[in-house]
This record gives C-alpha cells, sequence and structure tokens, in this order.
C-alpha cells in the first residue's frame, strides 16, 4: 500500500500507517470493531489441524490488540478439480471448531477455485477505545514476555522431510493451535504497554515493529528465549526455512548479536512462526505477576525474554 | 571422479535431504551438490558441516554448486 493515497477518517483508531496486526475502528465513545484477515497455504498435512491453525493463527491478531473476538467468516481456495471434497470438510471442521473455543460466530465466507489450497478467516471483534493496545508504546524498564515457544518453521521444515521426532510434532501442533486468549486476558487483566504476536517475520521481526520510530532499543536474552523440542538440532541439520534466512538479511542490521552465541540458536529467533505465541511489554514491577498469571492460566512456557531500554534506540542487542 | 547430486529446482529440505542420502551412501569421498537458491546452499552447508564433511562453494552462472568432501 505504500504510495498510495489512504483514507482519513477520525474514527480510525488503528489503521494502515502502523505496523498492526489489524485495523481498530471506533464506533461509539466506548465501543469499536477489531477487524482482521489471515489466509495461507497448508504448513500441514492433516486438513482438521491445518483448519485449527488457521483459525486460531486469524484470531490471534484480535487478542494482539486486547480484544474480544466477535464473528468470523471463511476465505477458502480450494483445488475441486482435483481435491476430493472431504478434505475441505476436515478443514472446515477444524476451523469452527476453534471458533466455538474461542467463543466466536461463524457468519459467513467466500470460497474460490484456485489450483492452491488455502484457508483462514476474517475475524470481527470489539474492544473499548480506550484500552486498545498496540504495537508501539512500551517504556524503558518494560520487561518483554513471550507467551509460546519459538520454532514451527524450521520444525515444520523437519515434518516435511520426514526427520521430526514424535515430540516435536506433537508440541509443535499443540503450539500452533493454541489459542492466544487466555495470554490476551491475562495480559488485559495486569495491564501491559504494548503487545504484537509473533507469526511471520519472527520474533526479531516483530519485535522491531514494537520500537520502530520509537527512540527505545530492546535487549533479548537468548537463553531465556522458550525454544520448541527439536528446533536448535533441526537447524543445525539445516532444516531451515527460506523465510528464516530472508527474515535474518532484512533485520540484521538493526540488530547486535553477541558472537559467542550459537548461529543454530539466534537463527530461531528470525524463524517465522505459524499462529505464534504474544509478545507482551509489561512495567517492571507487573512482569513476574504477568508471568505467574500466565502459568496459572496453563501458559507453561511464558517467560521474560528481555526489556525495552533507551539506549541503543531502535536496535535490538541479543545477549548469551 | 566425485558424485553429483542435482538439486537445482528443489524447495528446502529436498536439497539437504538428497545431500544426506548420498553422504550416508558413500560415507566418505567427495560430492558435488549443485542448487539454485542461497537457502539450500546454506542448509546444505550446515548439514554436512555437522556430519564432519568440508564444504568449498563456487557459483556456477545461476546455480551454485558445494563440493563436499571427508
Amino acid at each position: 500500500m505504500r504510495g498510495l493515497p489512504l483514507i482519513d477518517d477520525p474514527n480510525l483508531i488503528v489503521g494502515m500507517e502502523s505496523a498492526d496486526d489489524a485495523g481498530v475502528y471506533k464506533l461509539s465513545d466506548d465501543l469499536a470493531i477489531i477487524q482482521t484477515v489471515d489466509f495461507f497455504t497448508p504448513i500441514v498435512d492433516d486438513p482438521y489441524v491445518f483448519g485449527q491453525i488457521a483459525a486460531a493463527n486469524a484470531l490471534s491478531d484480535v487478542y494482539a490488540m486486547g480484544g474480544i473476538p466477535l464473528t468470523a467468516m471463511n476465505i477458502v481456495c480450494f483445488p475441486i478439480q482435483t481435491m476430493d471434497i472431504s478434505i475441505l470438510r476436515e478443514i472446515l471442521k477444524g476451523g469452527l471448531d476453534k471458533m466455538r473455543e474461542a467463543g466466536v460466530t461463524l457468519v459467513g465466507g467466500h470460497s474460490v477455485e484456485d489450483p492452491e489450497l488455502k484457508y483462514g478467516l476474517s475475524v470481527t471483534g470489539r474492544i473499548h477505545p480506550s484500552v486498545v493496545l498496540t504495537n508501539v508504546g512500551a517504556k524503558a524498564g518494560d520487561r518483554l514476555i513471550l507467551t509460546k515457544p519459538l520454532g514451527t518453521g524450521i520444525i515444520n521444515t523437519a515434518i516435511k522431510g520426514g526427520l521430526a521426532t514424535d515430540e516435536s510434532v506433537e508440541s509443535v501442533t499443540e503450539c500452533m493451535v493454541r489459542l492466544n486468549r487466555e495470554a490476551s486476558e491475562v495480559m488485559q487483566k495486569i495491564g501491559a504497554n504494548a503487545c504484537t504476536d509473533i507469526t511471520g517475520f519472527g520474533l526479531i521481526g516483530h519485535a522491531l515493529e514494537m520500537i520502530q520510530d520509537t527512540g527505545k532499543g530492546m535487549i533479548i536474552d537468548a537463553s531465556s528465549v522458550p525454544l520448541l523440542p527439536g528446533a536448535v538440532d533441526f537447524s543445525e541439520m539445516g532444516l531451515v526455512p527460506g523465510g528464516t534466512y530472508r527474515n535474518r538479511e532484512f533485520t540484521i542490521s538493526r540488530t547486535d548479536i553477541d558472537p559467542k552465541l550459537s548461529p543454530y540458536v539466534t537463527d530461531i529467533l528470525f524463524d517465522p512462526q505459524t499462529s505464534g505465541g504474544l509478545l507482551i511489554a509489561v512495567a517492571e514491577d507487573r512482569a513476574e505477576e504477568m508471568v505467574e498469571e500466565l502459568k496459572k492460566a496453563g501458559i507453561d512456557e511464558a517467560t521474560i525474554i528481555g526489556k525495552i531500554v533507551d539506549e541503543p534506540g531502535e536496535r535490538i542487542v541479543v545477549t548469551e | 571422479m566425485a558424485e553429483r547430486v542435482d538439486s537445482r529446482g528443489l524447495s528446502c529440505p529436498q536439497p539437504v535431504i538428497n545431500a544426506h542420502k548420498k553422504m550416508k551412501q558413500m560415507g566418505s569421498g567427495a560430492i558435488e551438490v549443485i542448487v539454485d537458491t542461497t537457502t539450500s546452499r546454506d542448509n546444505v552447508t550446515r548439514m554436512a558441516t555437522k556430519e564432519g564433511w568440508g564444504v568449498e562453494t563456487r557459483e556456477e552462472g545461476e546455480d551454485i554448486l558445494l563440493v563436499l568432501t571427508k
């Protein structure tokens, strides 16, 4: 959309000009709607699981803004000439089950014939206009909490190569189908300064969005970042998706990595995530409490992985 | 004469799998792996290094030739 004239509207609270996860539009002084859309090609073989992942991923953008998803519409691209319709049925069932879990009503959808299968959702949610949480707003001293382990891109590559262990397959699936709802609820209860969800640009890419044009910087403690089982081994075995290298190339000029760190570990920080966790910036004195509450809500991997700093501005320093 | 593995046009992780298969078959010697993306180059290099093979990289026009030796 860069360079195109955008449409101004005084009720648009979060729009195209920011790198945020969803758009927010004020309807009245105490009500705004959140809208988002996301769909992609299958990343797992099981159609039911793919439906669940795609739905959890699309809903995540609403959770990352601190909103409550209300309704959704299916988006389907399907090769009806070459693929059995029962596959589509399983995908839609997976999506529907996630919507039911999220308390979201399916109101419709649209499908087109396409040689390449794709599925996702357009989601509408609600939020009070005064509590919209964007990806900017973090203050120096804030602690950064990550709510899901990293490595879905690498592990999905290992699965494609038939090299993933059962443990890896199980944990990556559980990670991708898990809603960010509980994480979002805890975040809203304790109070946060900024939030984003970790998806295609990887941890570093989305973390950079959090400090972009703010003058603030970030320190990430690599050893505290939760990783999916097998991620480091598969990274070392060269089972790394092209997106990981591209994300690294795109962001490395704004990142300082301790040379003592293994590239096999640090590359996971650039790995594109599917239905990744929330990255939450929270005041230092509430950070421990938030981690405790997240764990109580069943989010065992929730960890403080770093902090916001004044210097160096708009850079991420990755320490050992 | 080095064995040759042509993995051009294949997306990851297939080039890694193909090179790994050949390495296992041969155990030692020289393998020429030809790929056409930097992702494949980096991934095959990683895997071969981990398996204790030496890696030399040459550009051949649009393609990348990796010579793996052990």
